[in-house]
Parts: structure tokens; C-alpha cells; sequence
């Protein structure tokens, strides 16, 4: 797995990139109440704005952290936003991304480098 | 960071694990660990104990002797009916100005030989001038800084509270009176800020640990933080001065109505006689051109504070602005507050928010979103 100083994960599953937010970040926002999600098909570009999140303190964006293609999308979210509470790097994940190019992926943190950045 | 307040819980509150941020001028819990959300659905159902110590407290002391000579004073400043307000009963007031605007909203108590008001952290300062500048010939204002007052609301706050002082069971909604509590004396009242049953108590500083340690033992209580306090207001459908009302609203644009008996309105024997008298009167006659509303959105995205509000969903001026919105636990949905136009304030209408640059439908609602749980 691979983290974002945005407080992302990136997880290869197969031919697609998982990303979601960090359980860090999932504290820090406080119970989340709302998700909004990118449509299927999308082509996004790093840094792109692709999730909403609402906690019960505020609106956050979630940004595209590699180029890529939506290719699914995690709709549970939709009527259960907890779930990035309860599970941030397994259930709570939000968005699949087909990417030709996953070279930018070698300069994200490791596991053990992002818990270093939050500390 | 240096120059915010403290209350006396400050270290309770880190002992506890709270998440404290600045709030007008203190550091204040936000959150204990708990969160949000579960500190809210926790005193829905059982109990929750809540520091306001940041609030203003103050009593006007009649000079005569005679509470009701403060009574008439308070009334100068207020558009509403104090004067027959019995001992130990207290009711909910509003302080004006002469453009009708409202510059706090406040509890007033009649404690026998005098007045004590509770008033918002962030005005206390500006009232307590206001009080000096214009009540200080009949009455001594005295600002109470050696006392802290701690909420405890929720269904189960009767047996916590009673099993500190059987007196306190025998409280209805709106009482106010001395009890004795943890072995210090303290003025409680049946009220508060959630839309439960609940005390608010005035408690000697140097018991107020005590005081709060003690009603935490029983294991119907847990600590609420302001981002609780904050929702649990909202689906009561209560308002936040300084974002629902300020100088800017007036009590009838507000749907404060209810606060300004007969008696202060044209016709009563008391009538007027208070700042901006001229608009507020003038409102209940000829209606005022906007009104604060309950909003339900349609979908799942809260429409917080500031957000634009729309008769249609493309095109058209703004009809009016969201003053308070979250995501409500207990209706588990979100909603918001605001002011609209007196055509689009009907329970009922269908209006839009703008939110992230889209019009999202939502629907005039009535409040308190849910029933409010007083003991009448």
C-alpha cells in the first residue's frame, strides 16, 4: 500500500489502483455523515477534486492522487458514510482507478513512511 | 493560544481526553472521545453534561428592595413581559436595539430579591456595559465571575440529578431555585439548550469539579462537547446568536414571536417602551418581509451556513441564506436553518441550495425538527 501527504491510500488490486483515506484522516474529519462520488468513466488528472466528504464538523475534497480512469465506485458509501470510520482502508474505500502509467506510485510514502509523517 | 480563558473544568476536560479548540475567547471541548455524533445520540437517550461556564451570569439587584422594580427596569431593555414573572420561575428573553435588531438572547430568573440573567459568552461583555450603562439607577448589576454552570440534559438527567437532591425531581420546565448539590449551593434551573428534559446549574467555582465529577459517576452520564451541543440545538430548532439571530434580524423575522407576550405588543398594558419598539410592533402588525425557516434538504449533503437559497433550480436571485445546517443524528438526515422571503416561508415549499455550485432541492420544514422532550 501507498500514502498520500493528502492522507490517501493506494492499494494495486489486480489492474486497478483502490484509493481511499487514511484511518488518520478519517479521525481527524470526525463521523463522516456524506459522500459524494465521481461518475463512472471519468477521466481524472492528479489533483483533481473527485470525492466530497462531509463529517459532521465540515466539507472536505478528496483529490485524484495519479492519473487514471474511474472505473468504479465504492456506492455503499452513499447510505452508509460510516463505513470510512469503521473500515478507512478496507470497506471505506471510494474509488477504483484503471492507470496506464503507475510510475508516479514509486515516490508515494510506504506504510511505515506515512506513520512517520503523522507522527 | 495565549490569550483565551480557561472555565474551571478546563482540567476535567483534558482529563476526560476532550479535543479543545477556541470559542468566544475560550478553550472549549469540541469533542470528547466519544465523537460527535455518539455524544449526541448519547444524551438523546440517557444524559449528557455540558460545560457553559464561558456563558455570562449576572444579577440585577433591585435598589429598592423590590424585585419588581428590576423587573421594570429589565423590561426598558427587553420586549418582553418580566414584571409577572413569579419567584423561581424563569423565562427566555431578548435584548434589542433601536433598529429592532436583536443583540442577545438571554434566561432571566426571578430568584426572589432579584433578577439573574444568563447571557451568551460572546455578548457578555457588551451586556454587562449595557446593563451598567442603562439599569444602574434602580438596580446593582453584578457580574458574577466566581461561579461556573454546567448543563445536564437528556431523559435520564431526573435520576442523575435526583440522586444528588431529591428536590431537583420535583422541578418543572422553567423552574429556578437554590439547591443544594455536592455540598455546595447552587441555582438550577429546568432548561436548557437540546430540546430534552435537563438542569442547567450555577455552581460555586470551587465546587464545580466536584459537582461534575460526581454526576459523571453515574454511568448515564458522559461528557458533550460544543460539536454535539451544536446539533442537538439544531433538530430542537433553537437558535445560535451570532448566526440565526443578531443585530441584523428582528424578533419577528426570527419567529421569536412567541417570546414577546400580549402585554409588550400594541395594545397590551404594557406595550412598547423597549428598543426599536417602532419595528418590532410594526412587524406583528404588518408582517415583516423575511422569516427564519426550518430547512429538510432532499438528499444526503448538508446545506451549512452561508448557503445561497433559491425559489428555482436555475436562474433567479437569491431568496435567502442558510444561517445554520449540519447533519442531524437523531433525524439522521441532514438539515439547516435560515431566512427567506415571507412567499417562499410556508412549511411546505420546495426551495434549492446551492451547494458546490449545484441546486439541490429542499423543502420548508416546521420546527423543533423533533418533538422537544420539557417537563411541563
Amino acid at each position: 500500500m501507498k500514502f498520500t501527504e493528502e492522507h490517501e491510500w493506494l492499494r494495486v488490486e489486480d489492474d486497478v489502483v483502490v484509493v481511499g483515506i487514511t484511518e488518520h484522516a478519517s479521525t481527524q474529519l470526525g463521523d463522516i455523515v456524506f459522500v459524494e462520488l465521481p461518475d463512472v468513466g471519468t477521466t481524472v488528472a492528479k489533483d483533481d477534486e473527485v470525492v466530497v466528504i462531509e463529517s459532521v464538523k465540515a466539507a472536505s475534497d478528496i483529490l485524484a492522487p495519479i492519473d487514471g480512469e474511474i472505473v468504479e465506485v465504492n456506492e455503499a458509501l452513499v447510505d452508509n458514510p460510516t463505513k470510512v470510520n469503521e473500515d478507512a482502508t478496507g470497506d471505506g474505500w471510494m474509488f477504483k482507478l484503471k492507470v496506464e502509467d503507475r510510475s508516479a506510485m514509486d515516490e508515494m510514502m510506504s506504510e511505515a513512511e506515512y506513520n512517520k509523517f503523522i507522527a | 493560544m495565549t490569550d483565551l480563558k480557561r472555565t474551571v473544568l478546563f482540567d476535567l476536560h483534558v482529563a476526560l481526553g476532550a479535543k479543545m479548540v477556541p470559542f468566544a475567547g475560550y478553550e472549549m471541548p469540541v469533542q470528547y472521545p466519544l465523537g460527535v455524533m455518539k455524544e449526541h445520540q448519547h444524551t438523546r437517550a440517557a444524559a449528557g453534561l455540558f460545560d457553559v461556564s464561558h456563558m455570562g451570569q449576572v444579577i440585577l439587584r433591585p435598589k429598592s428592595g423590590d424585585v419588581a422594580d428590576a423587573a421594570r427596569a429589565l423590561e426598558t431593555l427587553v420586549p418582553v413581559s418580566i414584571l409577572p414573572l413569579a419567584e423561581g420561575r424563569q423565562r427566555y428573553a431578548l435584548f434589542t436595539n433601536e433598529e429592532g435588531g436583536i443583540t442577545d438572547d438571554l434566561m432571566v430568573a426571578n430568584r426572589g430579591d432579584h433578577l439573574f440573567l444568563v447571557v451568551n459568552a460572546a455578548c457578555k461583555n457588551a451586556d454587562f456595559a449595557h446593563l451598567e450603562a442603562h439599569l444602574s439607577d434602580t438596580c446593582d448589576i453584578e457580574v458574577i465571575e466566581d461561579r461556573a454552570l454546567i448543563a445536564l440534559q437528556g431523559p435520564a438527567a431526573d435520576v442523575a440529578l435526583a440522586e444528588l437532591n431529591p428536590a431537583a425531581h420535583e422541578m418543572k420546565f422553567m423552574d429556578s431555585v437554590s439547591m443544594e448539590l455536592a455540598g455546595a449551593e447552587c441555582w438550577v434551573s429546568r432548561s436548557g439548550y437540546t430540546g430534552e428534559d435537563g438542569y442547567e446549574i450555577s455552581a460555586p467555582n470551587a465546587s464545580a469539579t466536584h459537582l461534575a465529577e460526581a454526576l459523571l459517576l453515574h454511568a448515564v452520564v458522559e461528557p458533550i462537547g460544543l460539536g454535539a451541543r451544536d446539533s442537538l440545538r439544531l433538530e430542537a430548532g433553537l437558535c445560535l446568536y451570532g448566526n440565526d439571530i443578531d443585530t441584523t434580524t428582528s424578533p419577528v423575522e426570527a419567529g421569536l414571536e412567541w417570546a414577546v407576550q400580549k402585554v409588550r405588543r400594541t395594545g397590551g398594558d404594557r406595550a412598547g417602551g423597549f428598543p426599536g419598539a417602532d419595528r418590532i410592533l410594526g412587524e406583528f402588525d404588518n408582517g415583516a418581509s423575511r422569516r427564519r425557516v426550518g430547512i429538510l434538504p432532499a438528499g444526503r449533503a448538508p446545506m451549512r451556513e452561508g448557503t445561497e437559497l433559491f425559489a428555482t433550480d436555475n436562474g433567479g436571485a437569491p431568496i435567502g441564506k442558510v444561517t445554520s445546517g449540519a447533519f442531524g443524528p437523531s433525524i439522521k438526515g441532514p438539515l439547516s436553518m435560515g431566512y427567506v422571503a415571507i412567499d417562499s416561508a410556508a412549511d411546505g415549499t420546495q426551495i434549492f441550495g446551492e451547494v458546490r455550485g449545484k441546486r439541490m432541492a429542499a423543502t420548508v420544514a416546521p420546527m423543533p425538527f423533533r418533538p422537544s422532550n420539557y417537563k411541563r
